[in-house]
């Protein structure tokens, strides 16, 4: 599937890109600065609906004790982490003309954080078990637990009238943002969420290939001799 | 396209290097979401097979 995946989600990037840095028109208030949301927007939105991905995979696990949902929820985490990364210095890097500061403790920022710190824990937890079954099992219960942050992190902007601005993209209503500049937005975010699933699913093959790596349909199939 | 010129673009009216660092290092960090479980793949096959060579030369001797 990654085959044609892959070359699908090349073609909207780049696309995606190109529109909306060179084509769309500059946002009367802010400028050029803001063409960084083509970038930085799709990384956030993936990166909240990866978490779901990497929680309900993570009760499936605990609940069903299903070993692929295990494998699914480590191969979400560090995709997740790099997405909320990136979400994390565009917006950096977009804070610093436009609020002129590299970095504030704004609760949408900080509860990104915290969904970083989040990703980068389940990562590190499950390589800090020697047990790799109570490992998943960990793993899975730091990532239900830490679901309570993403409420937190999309109602931020209205709860605490602060720095980062509302959301512009609405599911039901009219957006606050005019078709020239949304449609290129909307290529990013389909993009994004197509490298999601490319990146998930390598981390899978690559994850499951060495939990078989003893098998014998393996052996064969590879067939050295 | 909205600018101009190419060299209009680089600039973005003294935004383009914001703009363009944001890009770059998402850049770098989406290959590297694709590159990494590639080559993690390839070490454990790379290894697969060399415990496989491994095992059919203990046989042999």
């Amino acid at each position: 599937m990654v085959r044609w995946l892959l070359p699908v989600t090349l073609v909207l990037l780049v696309l995606g890109a190109c529109w909306g840095l060179l084509v769309a028109p500059p946002d009367f208030r802010q400028g050029n600065s803001y063409r960084i949301i083509y970038i930085h927007v799709p990384a956030a939105v993936v990166a909240l609906a990866g978490y779901y991905v990497m929680a309900i995979a993570g009760a499936i696990s605990l609940i069903w004790r299903i070993k692929m949902a295990d494998v699914a929820m480590r191969a979400a985490a560090p995709v997740g982490a790099v997405l909320t990364g990136v979400a994390l210095v565009t917006g950096a890097i977009w804070g610093k003309p436009t609020w002129g500061a590299w970095w504030v403790w704004d609760a949408r920022i900080t509860s990104m954080l915290i969904l970083f710190f989040l990703y980068l824990g389940v990562v590190a937890l499950f390589e800090a078990y020697e047990n790799k079954a109570a490992a998943a099992k960990a793993c899975a219960v730091l990532t239900l637990v830490g679901t309570v942050n993403i409420p937190i992190i999309y109602k931020s902007v209205d709860w605490w009238y602060s720095l980062h601005q509302p959301a512009s993209l609405k599911f039901t209503g009219e957006s606050a943002i005019d078709a020239s500049m949304l449609y290129p937005l909307l290529v990013m975010i389909a993009a994004f969420y197509l490298l999601f699933a490319v990146s998930m699913l390598l981390n899978m093959r690559a994850e499951l290939l060495w939990h078989h790596r003893n098998a014998n349909w393996l052996r064969q199939r590879l067939d050295v001799s | 396209m909205y600018f101009e010129s190419l060299a209009a673009a680089w600039h973005m009216d003294g935004h383009g290097g914001y703009v363009w660092l944001a890009y770059a290092l998402t850049a770098m960090a989406l290959v590297l979401m694709v590159w990494l479980p590639l080559a993690r793949f390839r070490r454990h096959l790379r290894w697969v097979i060399a415990d496989q060579r491994r095992q059919i030369d203990d046989n042999r001797l």
